[in-house]
């Protein structure tokens, strides 16, 4: 039989924020364990929650570039559950009136593209981590309190790419909203997804099953085909699914039961008394949304327009909101909008999946490649000087016109310095003009190299073609 | 010259000012006051006496260097409910054995940027939960009154302190009547601010919406000192609301004329002890003698009040006394997983009246009775908040009981918890409302013992039922009375 997927995610995104949520503890990755903690985020007797505002903003304007409608009044509750990562054995969550409802998302895939609604966005605390020793155990609360925003999708996607697509366009918006520091690694970006599947013809979603904790995009592309899988030959056999909730083995490639629907959790929420409801006034709201900058999508849509960019080139040039914005410096400098896009498509990009470092992490400028462009146009520069210089400025930074006259770099093409290589390169090689002259018109650009070789890759090789192709043409001299 | 740990704060104050005692001398009488009665009391859980005049001759030094604070060189003790930065904090409770607090609660900061002298711990029900404190998991203390008798509670060991001239001051925590109703057990002042008015930070918590910590005290006097101390805005806690403070000390004017009281008749019931009923009338006619207008007013919902208190303070509780697990401080059992670790640690360690509250919170918020309990308790709170919203359009304060009986013998109402719960009927509407209530003595019973008249005021009206309260005990003799142990203690 045929099954319809509909798949819902979860996501669970750290906000880039210097305190915690509730206190002043900085919130950071990768300090020794117990470092970063303190009377609040260790739920001590008495300890109070006192709310980062600027964990609300992000959580407001990330509502704002996937919009939805940001609800003036909101407030938090307690969601209960006993476990050693859990300091207060509750968790401060929002449950029935989240800061944002609504939304969606267009993603693209497979050459398509699509809208996927948000159903809420809410706000709430991560917690600590448990740590297995050999006979024991142990928590590092560091990690607890740092703000964490869950964003619920409805059930739309429909298959393990349209889910891997969602989380790549979130990730990006993300990124661009400077939300989240967005490092899987450092686990900034985790979800839970659900899953259910129903014949093609019944309305009715089937039963669903939850796979937690997931912390890589490519894992919830894996746990997802075999889940689907797993469902599949479960209701051809005549099965019935439970609901239940499932872990995914990311070595083993399988998912196995966590618990069923019977032991489900009552988390017993009820509204936080520690914190009093939060009510944004709509200039709060107003300034907020003012800040939000360009959505990937849009962005990808002005630049093959402003800048006529093949729509490949725009989202490869929007993908990465400083990629972009160093490409849209640099465009409007230079005026040449295609020169600029191809030293970043090829030489830049190329550059750094090499070195498997960041936009961030190299020393060109934007004013530096408009420079290097106008080199090359104004015909300063030959194009192997220029990816010599292009080479240096990512490297070490620096002006293209002090390097090009620093190494130097300069084309050559003043006729007279020319056609002294010329001469030079048509007396040495009598055979290769012989050659030409019989018809094999290929040894010119023998003799282009030569000219170059002789000119140590200054001489502009078009001049040096021309001057070249003058005198084999007019057979004067060499002959 | 009466021992100085018979006398109120503020004369107290006039005597270190004038010169005519040091707080060496004070918190001296005190500590041998402890060591005098204590063991008959049992008010303190610890007490540190050595550092407690180390810091008093540091007042001392200070003092004749100019210093000038409110409470320069006063002891005051604190209900072992909140946070001293390396102490203990017990909670009267066996699961936090071990655990020392690494901060400072709001109100010890005012304390001690006022000058006090951090005292000790005094005893309470476990985790505050209790009207006699019987439930302290490590001793009862006894009424300073008559030893046979219960201090009240949860704030039992803070009033008996006071009440045996064992403290001068102390702070005491209110949830459901914590502070006023020991506070008239044992013959003290005792004062519930509005909610917001103090903040909560480092008072450990019992049902957030509904504690609040306040003075335990002399006279009235002492609680508008204290309160003055101890009120303000925190911004570490959102439920702190900054409104500006009254001068509290400044409104004891000894004038209620026009005020005008009402009476709420659901305050005086069947079943009341006749002793207190006519106790509190008196006290109400001394009022109008004083030229206070009496008004009849009613609170339709109040015989909801007790039960809407323990759904949602132990629905509260049950959330917050869940950090109690044996992970990260105080007592832990170990067992085969976490789970078995926790039902361990918190069988062995916590109390029955505790675990028994953590039962009922953690049932009226599972699903399927969240509707039916907590939903409604809360719709009815609103409609008890109502009620003296529609009052104090008619009145500027309430005048009523503070309890139903006096003090009663330890064992007395049995195991039956119910019984226990309705004694808290006059108070619980105060919290359940989040205004102001402050108990003053006013009379004995036929058994000697003593009996506290309740003024409530509205949200943030301090100012207003303390002026009340202290036109009343300046014209009484009441809150002068003390125990024929505080002789023992050290009072000439
Ligand atoms: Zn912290």
């Amino acid at each position: 039989m045929k099954y319809k997927v509909s798949i819902g995610l979860e996501t669970h995104v750290q906000l880039k924020t210097r305190s915690k949520i509730w206190c002043g503890c900085p919130n950071r990755f990768g300090q020794p364990a117990n470092t970063d903690i303190c009377p609040v985020c260790l739920g001590y007797p008495g300890a109070l929650p006192s709310l980062n505002r600027e964990a609300v903003r992000l959580t407001v304007v990330t509502g704002l570039m996937l919009g939805s409608t940001i609800n003036r009044r909101s407030k938090f509750d307690r969601k209960s559950y006993f476990y050693p990562d859990m300091p207060k054995n509750y968790q401060i969550s929002q449950y029935d009136e989240p800061f944002c409802t609504g939304g969606h998302l267009n993603i693209n895939v497979n050459g398509g593209s699509k809208r996927v609604e948000i159903t809420r966005i809410h706000l709430e605390e991560d917690v600590g981590k448990s740590i297995h020793f050999e006979q024991s155990s142990g928590v590092d609360f560091n990690r607890a309190g740092t703000p964490l925003m869950e964003i619920v999708s409805e059930p739309e996607l429909e298959s393990p790419d349209e889910a891997f697509a969602y989380l790549t366009a979130l990730k990006q918006v993300l990124l661009y909203g400077d939300i989240s520091e967005g490092n899987l690694e450092e686990g900034n970006i985790r979800c839970d997804i659900n899953c259910s599947l129903r014949p093609m013809d019944s309305d009715v979603l089937g039963s669903k099953i939850e796979i937690k904790n997931m912390n890589t995009f490519r894992g919830v592309h894996r746990s997802l085909v075999y889940e689907i899988k797993r469902q599949i030959g479960i209701l051809d056999n005549g099965g019935v699914i439970q609901q239940e909730t499932r872990r995914w083995d990311d070595d083993s490639g399988l998912t196995s039961i966590m618990r069923t629907k019977e032991h489900a959790h009552d988390y017993r929420y009820f509204p936080e008394p520690d914190l009093m409801p939060i009510v944004l006034t709509s200039e709060e709201i107003d300034a907020m949304r003012s800040a939000i900058p360009e959505l990937p999508a849009d962005r990808r849509n002005r630049f093959a327009v402003e800048y006529g960019l093949p729509e490949y080139d725009a989202g490869i040039l929007t993908s990465d909101r400083d990629l972009a914005d160093f490409y849209e410096a640099a465009a409007k400098i230079s005026g040449n909008y295609k020169a600029v896009s191809n030293w970043i498509m090829t030489d830049m990009l190329h550059y750094l999946s090499e070195e498997g470092i960041g936009i961030d992490k190299i020393k060109i400028t934007p004013e530096a490649l408009a420079e290097l462009v106008d080199l090359v146009v104004q015909n300063t520069i030959n194009m192997p000087a220029a990816k010599k210089i292009f080479r240096i400025l990512l490297e070490s930074g620096g002006k293209p016109t002090a390097i090009m006259e620093d190494k130097g770099l300069a084309q050559i093409s003043d006729s007279d310095s020319i056609d002294v290589f010329v001469e030079e390169a048509l007396s040495s090689h009598p055979s290769s003009v012989a050659d030409y002259r019989s018809g094999k018109k290929a040894a010119l650009q023998f003799l282009v190299g030569q000219v170059m070789r002789l000119s140590k890759g200054k001489a502009n090789p078009r001049a040096a073609m021309e001057s070249l192709k003058r005198r084999l043409d007019s057979g004067d001299p060499g002959n | 010259m009466r021992s100085l740990n018979a006398l109120p704060v503020h004369e107290l104050n006039q005597l270190l000012q004038n010169g005519e005692c040091s707080s060496v001398d004070i918190v001296s009488d005190v500590i041998s006051a402890i060591e005098r009665v204590d063991d008959r009391i049992g008010a303190y859980l610890d007490y540190d006496g050595e550092h407690a005049l180390k810091e008093a001759r540091a007042s001392d030094e200070r003092r004749s260097n100019g210093c000038q604070l409110p409470l320069l060189g006063i002891p005051v003790g604190l209900k072992d409910v909140l946070n001293v930065r390396g102490m203990a904090c017990g909670c009267a409770s066996r699961i936090l054995e071990g655990y020392t607090s690494p901060y400072d609660a709001y109100v010890v900061t005012r304390l001690r940027e006022a000058g006090a002298v951090i005292l000790g711990r005094l005893n309470m029900d476990e985790f505050a939960m209790g009207s006699t404190n019987e439930n302290s998991a490590y001793k009862p203390t006894r009424n300073p009154w008559n030893q046979d008798y219960v201090p009240g509670g949860s704030s039992g060991g803070s009033a008996a302190a006071v009440s045996a001239c064992e403290a001068v001051a102390a702070l005491g925590s209110d949830t459901g009547g914590s502070i006023r109703q020991p506070a008239s057990f044992c013959g003290c002042v005792g004062l519930k601010p509005t909610y917001g008015r103090v903040s909560r930070r480092g008072l450990t918590a019992f049902a957030s919406s509904l504690d609040q910590v306040g003075p335990v005290v002399r006279d009235v006097r002492d609680a508008a000192l204290l309160l003055e101390v101890i009120a303000g805005h925190d911004r570490f806690d959102s439920t702190s609301l900054n409104i500006p403070l009254s001068s509290y000390r400044d409104t004891l004017t000894g004038d209620i004329s026009g005020m005008k009281l009402g009476i709420p008749k659901e305050y005086f019931i069947d079943g009341m002890d006749p002793d207190v009923k006519k106790t509190v009338q008196d006290a109400i006619d001394k009022c109008a003698e004083l030229g206070a207008e009496l008004v009849d007013v009613e609170l339709p919902h109040t015989e909801y009040a007790v039960a809407v208190y323990y759904i949602i303070a132990t629905a509260e509780a049950s959330a917050n006394l869940a950090r109690f697990d044996g992970v990260r401080y105080g007592a832990r059992v170990d067992g085969r997983d976490p789970l078995d670790m926790y039902g361990k640690t918190r069988a062995g360690y916590l109390g029955d009246e505790v675990k028994r509250r953590i039962i009922l919170g953690t049932y009226v918020l599972s699903s399927g009775y969240y509707d039916e309990y907590y939903i409604r308790a809360q719709k009815a709170r609103t409609l008890i908040r109502n009620d003296f919203e529609n009052a104090f359009g008619t009145c500027d304060a309430l005048i009523a009981p503070v309890t139903p009986t006096t003090s009663f013998r330890f064992g007395e109402k049995g195991d039956d918890p119910l019984q226990m719960y309705l004694g808290d009927i006059f108070t619980v509407p105060v919290n359940l409302a989040g205004i102001c209530g402050i108990s003053v003595p006013c009379g004995m019973s036929g058994s000697g013992l003593p009996i506290g008249l309740q003024i409530i005021g509205p949200a943030f009206k301090e100012e207003r039922i303390l002026r009340a309260a202290h036109a009343y005990e300046q014209a009484t003799d009441w809150h002068n009375q003390k125990p024929e142990i505080a002789r023992t203690a050290g009072m000439s």
